[in-house]
């Protein structure tokens, strides 16, 4: 299994772990990325909020260089998969943008570079038999409140994810580890992360009701795969404590960080000591399997 | 909502501009509201995403460009995913903020512009994302030197922000598109 990976900028940063602990996990499992030479930012939130064109520009640099490659390309940050995903629709769907596309990067790009996100690599090339025969250890007795996010499932006739208002991808995932999944409303609900930085008063307020609800509904961590849901549920947890007086300690780990455990690869080469709040219930949970 | 429409605004709405830049016919909005019930920050502000289509349908003016809602907003287009109409409001706000940054509209919320201004700042320089320019630069920008330091030791101990740029990326192909767009917008 080959593809072209997009690795996104934040994993050369806050989403070292992610990358670290995708790269694990695909070489265990016999997926085989390749990084298209000088890929270049996708222009997440900041590009389409500013200007239609580098919205579509942008990405399209990228799957321009794909397309020689002459193959799939995943992504694992929803941003960049949105963005990504958002361009070919742009492309596709309005010959005027294609051509002020082509204009902007030099080249024509048609649009045709099949775009998947790391989970449905997981879930439709690997699949969940797979994975669970090579499972070394198991998560048995964990519970997980899985978190999507709303970049991965909206706009759904760009995206085609999942099922949009319920999306259970992860939750599959995570159960073929063992672990216990919860039904909880706050799966698709947004965190702020786009505005992390610039309205922090509101992003405490989301990321506050959305770790309340994964306590409220049992959780012992909430896993993600998207690095901008992850630093700012992780990080925000210091600024609640600080601002509103309450407490979480609630992990928020990756999904790859949790395969890889139950592959038998060490917490430190997952990148369980770059998270924030550590993840020690999550390792501790880690049992043999049956 | 009560919203008063006086004759003088009356003619020199933007509804059609916003109806242009964005694509999306609003006139089919029949005020339901599902839009504003799923809006995660409908509560924070004072006109949320149903109030802004009906003062638009209503022949709202450039004043509609100061509302709260445009950089409040956090583009999670629950909004656009849950309109029983097919109204793509996401896309409506990109619009008004693009409107909002033409105009140079004075009341803007935030520092939402001066963080995507530098954001995209560093990309254009370096193809990709430079946290340490890019924070820099916003925290001179809105002179809110200490929010958030005490978390960058921690950070930067855990590796979580790069200490250089990369020199990996296709920076003449960004620099192109970034010109390119600049012309476009005919500026
Ligand atoms: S959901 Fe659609 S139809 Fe209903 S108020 Fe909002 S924009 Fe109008
Ligand atoms: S995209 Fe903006 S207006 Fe629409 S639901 Fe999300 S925050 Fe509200």
């Amino acid at each position: 299994m080959k593809y072209a990976y997009f690795p996104g900028c934040s994993a050369e940063s806050t989403a070292r772990d992610m990358h670290e602990s995708t790269l694990v996990v695909s070489e265990r499992l016999g997926i085989d990325l390749q990084e298209p030479r000088g890929w270049t930012c996708c222009g997440a939130t900041a590009g389409h909020q500013t200007d239609p064109l580098l919205a579509a520009s942008l990405p399209a640099a990228t799957l321009v260089k794909v397309k020689d490659m002459g193959l799939d390309l995943v992504a694992n940050c929803a941003a960049c998969y949105n963005r990504l995903k958002m361009a070919n629709h742009l492309v596709l769907t309005s010959p005027d943008m294609r051509r002020k596309v082509a204009d902007a990067i030099g080249r024509d790009y048609d649009g045709s570079v099949k775009i998947r996100h790391f989970m449905e690599v997981l879930l439709d090339d690997v699949g969940l038999d797979t994975i669970q025969n090579t499972l070394q250890r198991t998560l048995k007795g964990l519970k997980v409140a899985c978190y999507y996010g709303c970049l991965l499932v909206r706009p759904h006739e760009a995206m085609q994810f999942d099922d949009p208002e319920n999306p259970t991808s992860l939750d599959r995932l995570v159960r073929t580890l063992g672990a216990e999944t919860l039904d909880w409303p706050h799966k698709v609900e947004c965190c702020g992360g786009g505005l992390s930085m610039t309205r922090t008063d509101v992003v405490i307020r989301l990321t506050e009701s959305i770790l309340s609800m994964a306590k409220l509904a049992g959780a012992d961590c909430i896993a993600v795969s998207c690095p901008m849901c992850q630093i700012n549920l992780d990080m925000r947890q210091l600024d609640i404590q600080k601002q509103l007086g309450k407490r979480y300690d609630m992990p928020i780990v990756y999904v790859t960080q949790l395969i890889g455990l139950c592959l038998g690869i060490s917490a430190d080469k997952l990148g369980f000591n770059k998270l924030m709040v550590p993840a020690s219930t999550v390792i501790e949970a880690v049992g043999d399997a049956a | 909502m009560a919203i008063i429409v006086t004759q003088e605004k009356a003619t020199d709405g933007i509804l059609r501009e916003v109806q242009a830049t964005s694509g999306v016919d609003l006139s089919v909005c029949y005020q339901c509201k599902k839009c504003t019930s799923g809006c995660p920050v409908a509560a924070m502000v004072k006109a949320p995403p149903s109030e802004i289509i009906r003062r638009l349908q209503l022949n709202a003016g450039d004043e509609i460009l100061d509302s709260e809602l445009l950089w409040t907003c956090l583009s999670c287009e629950t909004c656009s995913a849950r309109c029983p109409m097919g109204i793509d409001l996401a896309a409506v706000m990109d619009a008004l903020r693009r409107l909002a940054l033409d105009r140079k509209a004075s009341k803007q919320q935030g520092n939402v512009p001066l963080f995507n201004r530098v954001f995209l700042e560093t990309v254009r320089l370096f193809g990709r994302t430079y946290d340490m320019l890019m924070i820099a630069a916003y925290k001179v920008g809105t002179l809110k030197l200490l929010n958030d330091t005490e978390k960058f030791p921690a950070m930067l101990k855990k590796r979580k922000i790069a200490l250089f740029p990369t020199l990996e990326a296709d920076r003449k192909t960004v620099r192109r598109i970034f010109k390119k767009a600049k012309q476009n917008r005919g500026t």
